[in-house]
């Protein structure tokens, strides 16, 4: 018997460490799913969460992609919402002041159109002492702004997260797109130039057709593929880039019950975010979190940092 | 607004493709408003993934003498079958379990007016009962009914008993007169100027509508549908276009939580979409 192993009485740890961010458990929601938090607390205490991640944010207020913006696909679904969100401004006035009420560290994600929009509210989010981290989104497939795609080239990843870097006093992870032939070379270009930790993935690109219209499903054409269909994906990919760097992994796409959330935490996630499924059952995060309890117990763990990165390769 | 795993009381074809479907539903007789939806999950699976939207019929109590059990609140929703979701939904039977989300949206606004006209096409009838239903009480009520032919006509003899006159008129004259909806409201608009327009139904009809309300200075609330993923305003994905949307000015509304009740002049007509935000008729009519 190992000294991880339980003593039956105690309730399992279930805390984990993130670049110093302490975290009450590995459980948050993804960006995008979970509005700024307050579109979901009518359906569970929000302090139930390891974080509260909110929407994705950019300097000034952002209308989106024209409609149909989603359509459903076999166990997955396309978004090109295009990055709609309230701006900085009225997040702080609208947004903030809701947030304050958790203990729950907020983590703030964040996005630019340009290195200098990329810097200016990487400024302002290190300023504000309810934010707890920033994640940093270089991967949005729906923003194509002035001929360099962030996500896809490390060199412009690397010049974008050492300017953050400069104007940041915070945690800092930067989430990376699966729309790479090699995550790996994103992974440590990103970590390379400042990055605290890594979450990956978002979405992947796609594409569906109605038949009957002979038309594509969204307007923006293609669109973000996300849920179920993506998990053996994202966990490929969070494999991978576990091994490639030295900072702390969050693993995202797919997870729908504490068993999805395990296969990350196995290959060696530090924690897990919860997206598509938060549309399907609003209180999806809860119970992954209780699911992780019983896990431990089952497998006479007292701690979930003795799962992460537990893969068995023989 | 709550989110539970719940029974079904029963689950009826009304008219061929048509279901009504009691669903148990503890807090609704008080929580939901006329306008409001639930979003129900169909399967426990992953397939479908999404929740469906119905708009809310009806709440009511099944009395306590039923089975010697303390009084139980139900909702229950009308659908049409138009693909894998409702298809499943038809199958389900009295005990089955489904999972449950609402009441969610906002509602019609109870205008007072001395004229309360209604207007349904096919299953957009749905909201508007619950609307008869208070509005009886301090005025006239009239429900004008479209449908392609006569199956799409639903449910009229429970708004009769509420003491609404009902108008029914179908594409085909299968049942009632034959012709528009439309034609019917224009009539109507000319006798009761001063009425307040109530509509759901698929958007050309909308559209018309629209169109009569404005050009009498009537006004008008509309109960719209778009594709929904969440159903309480966090994913984004069922905007429609406000007042003063433009390419370098957008303005978005969110169906689900603004949403589905707007007034017209809230909304950028010419830019509605007939494809997306058209009523589950599933109906191509242009
Ligand atoms: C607020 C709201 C209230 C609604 N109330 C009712 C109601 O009371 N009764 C009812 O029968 N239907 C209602 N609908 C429409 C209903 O949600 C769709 O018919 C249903 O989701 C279709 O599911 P499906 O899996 O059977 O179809 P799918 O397999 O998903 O699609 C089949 C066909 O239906 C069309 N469709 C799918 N979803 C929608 C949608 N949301 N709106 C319009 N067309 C759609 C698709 O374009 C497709 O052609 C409402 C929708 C909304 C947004
Ligand atoms: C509707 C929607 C909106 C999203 N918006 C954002 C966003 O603003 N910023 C971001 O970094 N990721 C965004 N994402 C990506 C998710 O955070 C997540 O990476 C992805 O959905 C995969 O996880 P899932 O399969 O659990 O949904 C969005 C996803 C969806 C479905
Ligand atoms: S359906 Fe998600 S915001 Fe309306």
């Amino acid at each position: 018997m190992s000294e991880g192993k339980m003593n039956m009485d105690k309730k399992p740890n279930l805390a984990v460490d993130i670049a110093g961010l302490h975290l009450k458990n590995p459980v948050m929601p993804a960006s995008g799913t979970f509005g700024y938090g307050q579109e979901y607390a009518p359906f569970f205490d929000l302090d139930q969460l390891g974080g509260i991640v909110t929407k994705g944010l950019s300097l000034n207020p952002k209308a989106g992609n024209p409609t149909p913006r989603i359509a459903e696909t076999t166990s997955g679904m396309l978004n090109a919402i295009g990055l709609q969100n309230v701006g900085i401004e009225a997040f702080i006035r609208d947004k903030l002041p809701f947030l304050r009420q958790y203990r729950t560290p907020v983590i703030a994600n964040f996005f630019g159109n340009s290195l200098e929009e990329y810097g200016e509210v990487a400024r302002r989010l290190s300023d504000l002492s309810e934010v707890a981290a920033v994640e940093l989104n270089i991967s949005c497939p729906n923003v194509k702004k002035g001929g360099i795609v962030f996500g896809t080239d490390p060199q412009a990843a690397a010049e974008v997260v050492t300017l953050v870097r400069r104007h940041l006093s915070k945690p800092l992870i930067v989430k990376l797109t699966p729309n790479v032939t090699d995550i790996t070379v994103m992974a440590r270009a990103v970590e390379e130039a400042g990055a605290d930790a890594i979450c990956c993935i978002n979405t992947l690109t796609g594409m569906a057709v109605d038949v009957h219209r002979r038309q594509l499903r969204i307007a923006n054409g293609t669109g973000g593929l996300s849920g179920p269909a993506i998990r053996p994906v994202a966990v490929r990919m969070v494999y991978q880039v576990v091994q490639a760097v030295n900072v702390p992994v969050i693993g995202v796409g797919g997870i729908t019950c504490a068993e999805d959330a395990l296969e990350f935490l196995i290959v060696g996630a530090r924690a897990v975010q919860v997206g598509t499924a938060n549309f399907v059952d609003p209180q999806a995060m809860p119970k992954i979190v209780t699911g992780l309890e019983q896990y431990c117990r089952d497998q006479h763990e007292d701690d979930i940092n003795n799962i992460i990165g537990s893969l068995k390769l023989s | 607004m709550q989110n539970f795993n719940t029974t079904i009381l029963s689950n009826q074809e009304l008219s061929p493709g048509y279901y009504r479907m009691r669903i148990l539903a503890p807090g609704f007789v008080a929580a939901a408003k006329p306008g409001q939806f639930v979003m129900v999950r169909v399967s426990g699976g992953l397939e479908p993934l999404l929740r469906r939207p119905f708009g809310i019929f009806r709440t009511g109590f099944l009395p306590a003498d039923c089975d010697g059990l303390p009084d139980k609140e139900y909702v229950e929703i009308l659908y049409k079958v138009v693909g894998s979701g409702t298809s499943i939904l038809k199958g389900l039977h009295q005990g089955d379990g489904v999972e449950l989300l609402g009441p969610l949206g906002n509602g019609f606004e109870l205008r007072p007016a001395a004229e309360q006209i209604l207007v349904g096409g096919g299953i957009g009838l749905v909201p508007l009962y619950m609307l008869a239903r208070e509005l009886v009480k301090n005025g006239n009520v009239r429900l004008l009914m479209g449908g392609r032919c006569r199956d799409d006509i639903l449910a009229v003899t429970e708004f009769e008993r509420l003491g609404v006159a009902t108008y029914v008129s179908t594409d085909d004259g299968s049942l009632g007169e034959e012709g528009l909806v439309t034609d019917v409201l224009q009539r109507k608009l000319a006798r009761y100027p001063e009425a307040a327009v109530y509509a759901c139904g698929p958007m050309p009809m909308l559209r018309a509508v629209h169109e009569l309300c404005a050009a009498g200075k009537v006004p008008l609330q509309v109960s719209l549908e778009a594709f929904m993923a969440c159903g309480v305003g966090a994913c984004l994905g069922c905007v429609v276009k406000g007042a003063g949307h433009s390419e370098t000015d957008p303005h978005y509304l969110c169906t689900c939580k603004e949403g589905p009740v707007f007034m017209a002049d809230q909304l950028e007509w010419d830019l509605l979409e007939d494809r997306q935000d058209g009523c589950g008729c599933g109906e191509d009519e242009a």
